[in-house]
């Protein structure tokens, strides 16, 4: 049963998952944590960090990590699995004919009204992380120590180029040399 | 069926597949000196088209192309070889990072490192809604949407699958309404190169 759920859950994110990546994470934190309640938000935000510690696409690793922890390898095949069939189905039917189709007007429409749309739900989604990270809470050297590395982070991902698998290294030593 | 071609198809993606961090933009090239320059199995040409159509259809471009290289070059069989093999490097690695970082998550050092660490996690959301949010801002209105959207979450809380589906039926419908008014839209950033050009492609990109 749980199987089947983690199957379907993935399926349904693979299948509305466009723009990849970062993308993903308000689908996969509307299933994974609002509706099957298989872990909180701050358990989802170390899912992400892992996955983005890891090799390969981002959305595909934390549905094999939250597939893992459910049920095991077994558990993180069947994620994965639910996760890319969309794609493969999608490039089986629609193939190379789908080059045209993009190019047409009503396709080219239709993403000017996605891409603002995704915009507003991985802002949606950093503001709720914020606020189960206790970076958005009554002020205390706790919170503000948290928003300086907040803001450290987003200046050495967008001032300094640093690739973000080092961001989140980085951000782990500083973090056991404040916090541990 | 031409085994020894699925089973290159196979090993070629499996050789691709763990050589990258943190997303599948950073395979792109790889990708592409794998199968044009090497293996001479896609033109140039053609290979472009293929990231074109990857990255647009939902799923990671990485995974989306190697799989579209497969179906090329060998059919359904070749998409299915080619997918399995991309997958099948990250698929171990995370399953053993998961294992370890299970194992060691309650140790102290480690969950002061993760204090810190899930304030970096929401700089990279806001680093990726930042990226994206630069090729959705065309207009006035898909400035607006983008505060809709934000806002019909945190009161209304609508499933993120609807918003995404009513957002493709509201674009056709922008574009339709003011053409009837007699005003053009332009759909996209005129000045847009391919995203796996750029030198952050590994993060919010795709759409």
């Amino acid at each position: 049963m749980l199987l089947l759920e983690l199957f379907t859950t993935f399926l349904l994110i693979g299948f509305v998952s466009f723009g990849g990546g970062y993308a993903m994470i308000p689908l996969i934190q509307e299933e994974v944590v609002n509706r099957h309640a298989w872990m909180t938000t701050q358990e989802f935000s170390d899912v992400i960090a892992v996955a983005g510690m890891s090799p390969g696409p981002i959305a595909t690793n934390s549905a094999i990590f939250i597939g893992y922890g459910e049920a095991g390898v077994i558990g993180a095949m069947i994620a994965a699995a639910g996760m890319v069939i969309p794609s493969l189905l999608i490039i089986l039917v629609v193939g190379m004919v789908f080059y045209k189709v993009q190019k047409s007007k009503l396709v080219k429409s239709a993403f000017y009204g996605l891409r603002p749309i995704i915009t507003g739900l991985i802002m949606y989604a950093a503001f709720i992380f914020a606020v189960n990270n206790e970076l958005i809470s009554s002020i205390s050297w706790h919170s503000l120590s948290l928003i300086g590395i907040y803001l450290a982070s987003l200046a050495a991902l967008i001032y300094f180029r640093i690739h973000p698998a080092y961001v989140i290294i980085l951000s782990g030593l500083v973090g056991i040399a404040v916090y541990a | 069926m031409d085994l020894k071609l699925l089973l290159q198809i196979f090993l070629t993606f499996l050789k691709i597949g763990p050589m990258t961090f943190g997303g599948g933009y950073a395979m792109i090239p790889l990708i592409e000196r794998e199968v044009v320059e090497r293996r001479k199995w896609i033109s140039t040409r053609d290979i472009a088209d293929i990231f074109a159509v990857a990255e647009s259809i939902p799923g990671a471009i990485a995974i989306n192309s190697a799989t579209f290289i497969g179906y090329r070059l060998a059919g359904t069989r070749g998409a299915i070889v080619a997918m399995i093999g991309v997958l099948l490097p990250t698929f171990c690695i995370v399953v053993l990072l998961s294992l370890f970082f299970l194992r060691v998550q309650d140790h102290p050092k480690v969950e002061a490192a993760f204090v810190s660490i899930r304030a970096t996690i929401v700089a990279l959301i806001t680093y990726a809604a930042y990226k994206i949010g630069r090729t959705a801002v065309v207009d006035k209105s898909t400035v607006a949407l983008i505060a809709i959207t934000f806002i019909v979450m945190v009161y209304l809380h609508i499933h993120p699958v609807l918003l995404i589906i009513g957002g493709a039926a509201v674009g056709i419908g922008l574009v339709f309404v003011k053409g009837k008014l007699g005003m053009t839209t332009i759909t996209e950033q005129v000045d847009r190169e391919p995203r796996y050009k750029y030198d952050d492609y590994y993060i919010g990109g795709g759409i």
